[in-house]
């Protein structure tokens, strides 16, 4: 991480005092810790009351597969969706008025002056970052799930009397939770830092640390370049103390639970209204992202839509037209990063998950992959920009794929080993008797059974890659335009159809991707009733 | 006198920490069957590991293991040519019957179509001739031992190793695919070592019980 | 096989990191250390030459306006020009000063760049921009440097020739008529306006150029001696001066948009908020963008522009050519075709761009003097002779004092 200090190195004491003198350091920390805890916190309790009260159902298959390509909407593209609906010009108030004038009600017809976007106190960037984060957590659970011998254990929980969820809390949870850590800590990490949801989502007086860091840089003045860095260092420090932090609420939290087991509270009252609550934020966080996606779509082909109305006034090809020599570029070298990126990191995986599993310690997957993860972005890449400059290769494909890579590695990582490792070796052993050398059961036993979740670790991993933006734009140096960079420019001129544009076309890709992945398998194996989709 | 058919546990010892779990000298002849009776938890699971090869580093082995006159106590698993049917019938999901089957094999350079007609002829045997194609997952519980019983002979073991087979199934059944497994085993003349909690399977197998520790067992009293 | 699988992998990163290294060595450019005097010279040296042109893309208007010029480039000078779309200058420039950290003298990823103001201050003090050049292109004797003094003044630093101007831009307040009933002459008047329609004006949150820019456009109206602005703020003058701004903030802020409680982000976040019938009122630094959001069918065709019967600030956009550009001849090229009148005609038009030119239109040749006269400038851009003064922009000390003030006051919720 030296590199990252370099910048700061210049001007040290002067870039930390400024930071220190700026009026809106505390709130914008506050800001950040509140709506990133909470976005956790809400996204985790949605996913694992989905499991406790659904998993087993049919429903629940086909939920999961409605849900995965929501993966696939990069974070600016479903934040931009949000605001379509929710904005006080957006389609809910447009629908409200539109109702009002046809039954005679008196409204107002401008948009009302109430905050619902943006607002202070950081609500809408919590639902934004909830319904992101979700679909994530669930696709993290999945993995897991299998390894906790679920099904026995409700069993034995509901034989005792206890309802779905006190009986999952007591039973399931303490051995999913070790599994979930990780993705629970990129969650965080995630939403304490991200840039683009917070800058149109979140509150601007002041803005979330990460934003105000972005806004920063954009200003020429050295001063400001130094508040950037040293405000960069204090948002790592931040996320590394609300870490620690969330240990010490995992400790509580078993503590609790503890408690729990010699009270005997069945808590079988606990299912109805949690599943009525869940049900209810479910549909309207989901409903919400759909429309949103609706309206983008629309707002691309919309000539005039003035408000109050709910559909345009005239549609024009216009945009599409003037956007596509642009975005076959941009789309040529997304789908070119994102297999140069995330190829080589699923053969690895896969490469040193075998090692792994053929008893070979030396190869285990190493902790640092999952840094790229937890460490602000912001907060490093500056400093490998800089060394790709100091080695000539900035601007190039290549190099970016390797910046991309790197973020991709640990996704995969995370979304293909607990299914890799939770698979039954007995398969191995009985092969293995018959003669099978270790070759052979890999390629011909492991992984056409893996087929399901290395397809779909590699939709996580062609997702990343396509949703990252710093790397691209950074280490790029300009020349390498991809839908996101594209994207992030045209947003900042706030044209609606261009936006609309873009963030189809920029989730497209990665839901192709996804869509594959979940019916891939269930051709190869039509015949075959249990590969036939994750479990 | 060296031995030279059969299987031969030579003073096999399994030790978990400091506690002696197994300690066994056999000598199983070809067409025998020894049966190895303990409470569960015992560690029957862990002796047939040691054997077939597959035991967790965590457990310490002593002894040796003679298959046929060669020692086969430092061979990986899919060099002893010890075959072993677990409780579970492990088939291969994302094959066929007739792939599962193909996979155990061996390569001895038989054409595509010998090896289909030796395919139909294991099913026949075992009363299931038209199931070639079928996905295992359709299968009964009884129909998916037996595929997993031929396709383990058909990678042509030395021996076989049996971890309580029968105990999924229902008593018919159980009866049934013992006769079946002991059948085919006499017929290829296989010394097998099976492991089990049932008084029915010893006495069906007809051969020498004993315990982990190999002390001789009375089977007659129920 | 998976340890095999490991040793390809490395092995391969291995070769790729050792081709990356070797290819660090580049074809070089030939510089021109000083612009030759013979521009023939230069359109040689050009042909077939890259030009990287970055500038903002936010504009799908400014990105196919560009998209046209590299079609005139090629087919006329064989250069292919190439936007690289940015979200702020800021990006650019720190890319250009990063290079130039390491070293990169002639290796530069921006040829040609957007600038202007304090960006243009931060490069030419920073000696990281090519020139003098612009007083060297063939183009450059039809800019009206007489009558847009700003052309030559940016922010009040001159240019000396390091910049060379393509567009100029004044203030304008966008308006709907159905609701401004009469148009505010001052900021007085506006004052009145904003306290008797609640919820129905805001402006970009500071440090933005645009919010700062109205800060100081109501510094203008409020302040006694307009001549102060021109020279660097003193404690004294600016504390007397920007008391009376900040009372007309205090005294507008709760009867604006969202009580003041919140601001859009950017210019493009305010114009959005008057499509949207959010606000009444808004402004922007071209005057033709009504009439240009208009004819694209993104604006109601109702709205209208109006200036203050005192003026409004105004400024010029301009492009410069860092020092370590690789492709310093096709840069030079460009810059000059920028100021073909064609190309300024073409970018004055409301249904392209609506940029207002740089040119003295009397100084042209008949035929291209026509082609300005021609323009149906749109219907709500205010005609040439009713834009009213242009204000030269204050020096750049006053924008960084009040832009930390209005942070200081306003920038955080209480």
């Amino acid at each position: 991480m030296s590199p990252v200090l370099r910048p700061i190195s210049g001007q040290d004491q002067g870039a930390f005092m400024s930071l220190w003198s700026w009026n809106g350091l505390w709130p914008a920390i506050r800001l950040s810790l509140v709506t990133g805890l909470a976005a956790t916190l809400i996204g985790l309790a949605m996913t694992t009351a989905l499991f406790a009260l659904f998993q087993g159902h049919r429903i629940f298959r086909v939920f999961l597969r409605l849900v995965a390509p929501f993966l696939a909407v990069p974070h600016a593209t479903a934040a931009l969706a949000l605001t379509f609906i929710l904005a006080p010009s957006g389609w809910i108030m447009r629908g409200v008025v539109t109702l009002f004038n046809a039954l005679g009600i008196p409204i107002s017809q401008t948009p009302p002056d109430f905050i619902t976007i943006n607002d202070p106190g950081g609500l809408a960037l919590i639902f934004g970052l909830v319904i992101k984060e979700v679909p994530f957590l669930v696709l993290m659970c999945v993995a897991a799930w299998a390894q906790c011998d679920a099904p026995r254990r409700r069993l034995v929980a509901s034989a005792l009397g206890y309802g779905r969820i006190t009986g999952f809390w007591l039973t399931i949870w303490p051995v999913l939770y070790p599994q979930l850590r990780l993705p629970i800590f990129a969650v965080l990490a995630y939403s304490m830092t991200t840039v683009d949801m917070a800058m149109i989502l979140g509150p601007s007086l002041p803005p979330s640390l990460a934003v105000q860091i972005s806004k920063w840089i954009t200003l020429p003045e050295p001063l400001y370049q130094g508040m950037a860095a040293a405000a960069a260092v204090v948002q790592l420090t931040l996320v590394a103390a609300t870490l620690l932090v969330w240990r010490f609420l995992e400790l509580m939290g078993r503590a609790i639970s503890r408690a729990q087991f010699q009270s005997g509270i069945r808590g079988l009252s606990l299912d109805g209204p949690i599943k009525f609550f869940g049900l209810v934020f479910g549909l309207v966080g989901f409903g919400v992202l759909i429309f949103g996606l609706l309206a983008l779509g629309i707002w691309s082909i919309a000539g005039l839509w003035p408000y109050p109305d709910v559909l345009p006034q005239t549609y024009t090809p216009r945009v599409w037209a003037e956007a596509q020599s642009g975005v076959i570029k941009a789309t040529q070298n997304t789908v070119i990063l994102a297999l140069l990126s995330t190829v080589p990191a699923v053969f690895l995986v896969l490469a040193v998950l075998q090692s792994e599993f053929l008893g070979k310690r030396t190869y285990r997957i190493q902790r640092i992959i999952y840094v790229p993860l937890l460490v602000p972005q912001i907060t490093f890449l500056p400093g490998l920009y800089q060394l790709t400059l100091t080695a000539g290769i900035s601007g190039q494909t290549l190099t970016v794929a390797f910046a991309h890579f790197i973020f991709v590695l640990p996704y995969v990582a995370l979304t293909m080993g607990p299914a890799f490792r939770a698979w039954d070796i007995r398969y191995a052993m009985v092969a293995s008797a018959m003669g099978a050398s270790r070759k052979k059961i890999f390629w011909q036993v492991r992984l056409p059974m893996l087929l399901c979740p290395i397809l779909i670790s590699s939709a996580v991993g062609i997702a990343t890659s396509v949703a990252q933006f710093l790397p691209s734009q950074l280490i790029g140096a300009g020349r390498i335009e991809t839908l996101t960079t594209e994207a992030v420019a045209l947003t900042s001129g706030g044209n609606r159809r261009l936006i609309g544009t873009y963030g189809l076309v920029q989730s497209l890709f990665p839901a192709i991707v996804f869509g594959l992945a979940l019916w891939v398998p269930t051709l190869t194996y039509r015949n075959r009733r249990t590969l036939r989709a994750p479990k | 006198m060296k031995i030279t058919d059969g299987l031969v546990l030579d003073h096999l010892t399994i030790f978990k920490g400091a506690k002696r779990l197994v300690a066994l000298s056999a000598h199983v002849k070809k067409g025998e069957v020894l049966t190895l009776m303990a409470p569960s938890g015992a560690g029957k699971s862990t002796a047939l590991a040691a054997i077939v090869g597959a035991l967790d580093p965590f457990f310490r082995q002593h002894g040796k293991i003679f298959l046929d006159g060669q020692d086969i106590t430092d061979l990986p698993i899919h060099e002893r040519h010890v075959g072993i049917l677990l409780q579970d019938d492990l088939l291969f999901p994302h094959m066929s019957v007739a792939a599962n089957l193909a996979f155990a094999m061996p390569n001895s350079g038989q054409s595509k179509g010998e090896r289909h007609r030796l395919i139909e002829q294991t099913l026949e045997e075992v009363d299931m001739p038209l199931h070639a194609n079928a996905d295992p997952a359709t299968l009964s519980g009884g129909e998916r031992a037996r595929v997993a019983l031929v396709r383990c002979l058909l990678a042509e073991p030395k021996a076989l190793l049996l971890d309580e087979p029968f105990s999924a199934l229902d008593q018919d059944l159980r009866a049934t695919l013992r006769l079946k497994v002991f059948e085919l085993t006499k017929a290829r003349a296989l010394p097998v070592i099976m492991v089990t909690h049932e008084h029915a399977d010893a006495l069906a197998a007809g051969g020498e019980v004993i315990s982990l520790m190999g002390q001789a067992l009375d089977i007659s009293k129920t | 096989m998976a340890q095999k699988l490991k040793k390809i992998a490395l092995v391969a990163s291995l070769a790729l990191a050792t081709i990356f290294l070797a290819l660090q060595a580049q074809a070089q450019d030939k510089m021109p250390a000083v612009l030759p005097a013979n521009w023939d010279n230069v359109l040689n040296e050009a042909r077939g030459q890259t030009v990287y042109f970055n500038a903002w893309g936010g504009d799908p208007k400014i990105n196919a306006f560009l998209e046209w010029l590299s079609g005139v480039a090629r087919s006329r000078y064989d250069i292919h020009l190439q936007h690289v779309k940015l979200a702020a200058t800021s990006d650019a420039v720190a890319r250009v000063r990063s290079e130039m950290r390491e070293n990169e003298r002639d290796n530069g990823s921006v040829d040609l760049l957007w600038i202007n103001g304090e960006n243009f201050a931060m490069m030419k003090s920073g000696n990281m921009l090519f020139g003098p050049f612009a007083e060297q292109l063939p183009n450059f004797k039809y800019v009206d440097r007489i009558g847009k003094p700003a052309t030559l003044k940016d922010f009040t630093q001159a240019t000396d020739g390091y910049e060379s101007p393509w567009a100029m831009a004044q203030l304008v307040f966008e308006y709907d008529p159905q609701f401004v009933p009469t148009v505010p002459k001052n900021s007085t008047e506006l004052l009145a306006w904003i306290t008797k329609n609640p919820g129905r004006f805001t402006y970009p949150q500071p440090p933005d150029y645009l919010g700062t820019t109205f800060l100081k456009q109501i510094l203008y109206e409020v302040i006694s001696d307009r001549v102060v602005l021109q020279s660097p703020a003193t404690q004294a003058i600016y504390e007397k001066e920007t008391a009376k701004l900040w009372q007309w903030l205090d005294a507008a802020h709760p009867f604006m948009w969202r009580q003041g409680q919140g601001f859009p982000a950017s210019e493009s976040a305010l114009a959005q908020l008057l499509a949207d019938s959010e606000v009444a009122i808004s402004f922007s630094f071209n005057p033709g963008r009504a009439s240009a959001e208009i004819s694209a069918g993104n604006l109601n065709p109702n709205i209208r522009s109006f200036v203050f019967e005192n003026g409004t600030i105004g400024n010029v956009s301009f492009v410069a050519i860092p020092l370590n550009s690789k492709n310093k001849f096709g840069s030079l090229v460009i810059s000059n075709l920028l100021l073909d009148p064609l190309v300024q005609a073409r970018a004055q038009d409301p249904a392209i761009l609506g940029f207002m030119t740089v040119l003295d239109i009397k100084s042209l040749n008949l035929e291209d003097q026509a082609a300005f006269s021609q323009l149906d400038l749109g219907v709500a851009t205010l005609a040439p002779d009713l834009l009213g003064k242009s204000l030269l922009e204050p020096d750049v000390s006053w924008m960084s004092m009040i832009a930390q003030d209005w942070q200081k006051r306003y920038g955080v919720l209480k």
